[in-house]
């Protein structure tokens, strides 16, 4: 019997809830080790991304608006999603370079780590909330209230786990997010965005794009519609050119220096705190 | 109601029988100096290249003193002033013990509070009721709260254990100089911080006094600095390579331009910048309290304030009988000599800034603008601009759109609840916004849709130590007051 010819998978972008490929037609080849390839990836441009910026600001203010409790049942939601393509993803990680246990491990951890900000959409609120007792007549309260539409640019490794621990604390804040896949290492995230699909994450909350860092970094912290740029890596050269573009419209910069993903540290509320805004409240007391 | 029929009804006469006696608060127990250097570790110090700029009384144009012009050799000696007094003595402390200095400088603020007030008053321009009864006792109250947290750090963010960023450099606006000071110094130095700042070019006198605070109540030398100036020292502090944290306040042109020079350095950045906050009435608003909002919201410090209610949004049915209930209230506000206790607006700060709230008005009557302003009369000598009122304005005018800073109200009208939240954030800035309304569901519908960092319903511009304060979008990054205002000094 002949070995049955496999349906080989076009990876697509995905920008407001639907798979274009780059409206510039524009593609890079993504070969393995040996050289052999692996799939034809979009190369994302400038238009692109500014499309993505649209559809990321039409769906934040319905996302910020639901529920804390409907937001967290719906990452809870991708948590199960992913569960039952781990296999898929775990292979992707392993074309990406990794070996299978490392693969597993990646995609294991990167599923508890959406279990574990799901818990979050609807908790941190009260951790950063204050009742602040004015010296006057007055009932005044602080609420954090998400900064609104945050652009994502990733760092080369962890590009599964690195990829949800960068975007999970915005997304459980109520933002909605436009995020640069690892040049070299975009086909789990190609694939996440297929779980979201599934996930009833409304279109447009998350928008991921594949490309040139280099080609779309500027762009990513210049666009003046976007409140908040977070930037994983560490080139200095890289860093200063994202904060001075940021200036443009004082733009929140959150810099992720770190490679190691599975670090406990990543766990906690204060990374959603960077990108909410402080709201206060007042009124005065009477009849 | 039928506005037409409600004039008919009475006609109000300011013109007569209204005149008040000057009650002008007493200068003469106020002691300045000729000439002020800079407060560096400690102690007042000549500037290394020996110049000197002149601070006026915008009321009457004359010279109140000398003050420092500060150059790279002086934020230079501040700075290494505040990394030894963080290095040997401020970080080394009992937090206990940082806190009771704080508590001493928030005392004797209290205990020289009509002194402070009065300086202000003369060096800026503003009404001796509002620094009497607003400026200084906020100032202290800032430094007497933030004393308290001191030494109770590890409680305000659970599962950490927050760490002093070392030196702040800090750069102060003119609109409320002693009360902007207090801001930015009592959060840094109760979080183990030491401070380098400068006052704004017209407004230096508080501060320099503040200084003397400081040597009195014995707090360690270099602990604060001042070095004063204008534009070219701010950018010494900006980019001196020792500093640790920026914080400002001003306008957000200045801002994006410190967010741009300290790309890449590594330093922490705190910014309050400009705003154009809608003020927005609703029918079922209580009217007459809502028009003192109005009044409040604007006219309150000569309008010289970021979060200024300077967008007024009238719903259509209301509209007329709220503009003719701000034209008559117009007349009645007092502008004029800031130390007469009976002055509700007081001088505008400074020439260049007439000058261009001034400019703002030529532009809203070329955009077609109607506009209505007090007849008062406005002393010959000195900085004054009368109350202003524009109208047949649109979200495009430059007015609307712009920051003024200035006693200039724009009034548009809106129909349903959703139109008004549209125009209330279209602007570049979030910083504050206002609403009123009898209807408490109506007041958390909009105070959640509008995109600002403080929102006053059925009252405007409230401030306490207690209250985080900062805004959204282009007015800024990072919150002072409050245990929110922590964080900007700390690593987490």
């Amino acid at each position: 019997m002949n070995k049955r010819l496999e349906v080989k998978k076009t990876y697509k972008m995905y920008i407001g809830g639907a798979f274009p490929r780059s409206e510039s037609e524009r593609y890079y080849s993504l070969k393995d080790k040996n050289g052999n390839q692996i799939a034809n990836i979009c190369r994302a441009s400038r238009k692109d991304f500014r499309n993505s910026v649209v559809a990321a600001r039409k769906a934040q203010s319905g996302w910020a608006s639901r529920t804390a409790y409907n937001r967290s049942q719906i990452l809870y939601r991708i948590a199960e999603m992913m569960e039952g393509r781990a296999s898929q993803l775990a292979e992707e990680l392993v074309l990406e370079g990794l070996s299978s246990k490392k693969a597993v491990e990646e995609v294991n951890e990167a599923i508890d780590r959406v279990v574990y900000f799901a818990g979050w959409c609807d908790k941190f609120q009260q951790i950063f909330s204050t009742v602040n007792p004015v010296a006057g007549s007055y009932f005044n309260f602080s609420v954090p209230k998400p900064t609104g539409v945050v652009s994502v640019i990733m760092p080369e490794k962890s590009s599964l786990l690195g990829l949800l621990q960068l975007i999970l604390p915005a997304i459980a804040g109520g933002n909605s997010v436009i995020v640069l896949l690892p040049q070299n290492n975009p086909l789990a995230g190609l694939t996440f965005a297929e779980i979201l699909h599934t996930s009833d994450m409304p279109g447009g909350v998350i928008n991921i794009l594949s490309g040139f860092r280099e080609e779309l970094l500027e762009q990513f912290a210049s666009h003046m519609d976007v409140n908040a740029v977070i930037y994983g890596g560490s080139d200095t050269e890289s860093l200063k050119l994202i904060q001075e573009q940021a200036s443009k419209n004082v733009k929140h910069v959150v810099v992720e220096t770190s490679n190691n993903f599975f670090d406990e540290s990543f766990k906690n509320p204060y990374c959603i705190l960077d990108l909410q805004e402080i709201k206060t409240t007042w009124h005065p007391v009477g009849i | 109601m039928n506005v037409t029929d409600q004039q008919k009804r009475y006609t109000l006469d300011f013109g007569t029988g209204w005149a008040y006696d000057p009650a002008p608060e007493s200068t003469d127990h106020i002691s300045l100096k000729k000439k002020y250097g800079h407060f560096i570790n400690g102690k007042f110090v000549e500037p290394a290249e020996g110049n000197y700029f002149e601070t006026i009384n915008p009321a009457t144009e004359e010279k109140l003193a000398d003050i420092a012009v500060g150059s790279k050799a002086d934020v230079d000696a501040a700075v290494k002033a505040a990394r030894k007094a963080y290095d040997k003595v401020w970080s080394k402390m009992p937090a206990s013990e940082r806190g009771r200095y704080i508590y001493r400088i928030a005392r004797m603020i209290q205990e020289r509070a009509r002194e402070f007030a009065v300086i202000e008053s003369m060096d800026g321009g503003k009404p001796i009721r509002e620094s009497r009864d607003v400026d200084v006792p906020l100032a202290a109250a800032h430094f007497f709260y933030y004393a308290g947290w001191a030494d109770k750090l590890n409680y305000a963010f659970p599962g950490r254990t927050p760490a002093p960023l070392g030196v702040a450099g800090q750069i102060i606006p003119w609109n409320f100089p002693l009360l902007m000071a207090a801001w930015k110094i009592a959060p840094a130095l109760a979080t183990g911080n030491t401070v380098v700042l400068k006052p704004a070019e017209t407004t230096p006198l508080t501060c320099l006094k503040l200084a003397e605070i400081m040597q009195e109540a014995g707090l360690p030398d270099g602990v604060v600095n001042f070095v004063t100036g204008a534009g070219d020292t701010g950018a010494a502090i900006v980019n001196h390579q020792d500093i640790n944290k920026i914080a400002f306040t001003g306008s957000t042109a200045v801002g994006k331009l410190i967010q741009r020079s300290i790309a890449g350095s590594g330093k922490k950045l705190t910014l309050e910048l400009g705003g154009k906050a809608a003020n927005i009435i609703f029918e079922d608003a209580p009217l007459d309290q809502a028009v003192e909002g109005i009044v409040n919201g604007i006219f309150f410090n000569q309008g010289h304030v970021c979060c200024a209610g300077s967008r007024l949004f009238v719903q259509e049915g209301v509209a007329d009988a709220v503009h003719q209930k701000l034209t008559d209230r117009l007349e009645t506000l007092i502008v004029g000599d800031p130390l007469d206790k009976n002055t509700d607006i007081g001088a505008i700060n400074s020439k260049e800034q007439l000058d261009r709230i001034n400019s703002y008005i030529e532009i809203g009557l070329n955009e077609g603008a109607a506009i209505t302003q007090s007849s008062c009369s406005i002393p010959s000598k000195g900085y004054f601009c009368r109350p202003t009122l524009l109208q047949n304005v649109s979200q495009a005018s430059r007015v609307v759109q712009e920051e003024i800073f200035g006693p200039v109200l724009t009034i548009q009208t809106f129909r349903t609840p959703d139109e008004v939240l549209e125009k209330a954030n279209n602007t570049p800035y979030g910083l504050s916004g206002g609403v009123w309304t009898d209807k408490g569901s109506k007041i958390f519908r909009m105070t959640s849709g509008i995109d600002a960092g403080v929102l006053w319903a059925n009252t405007f511009n409230k401030f306490d130590p207690t209250s985080p304060f900062g805004g959204y979008k282009e007015s800024g990054m990072g919150r002072e007051g409050g245990l929110h205002g922590l964080l900007p000094y700390l690593k987490i």
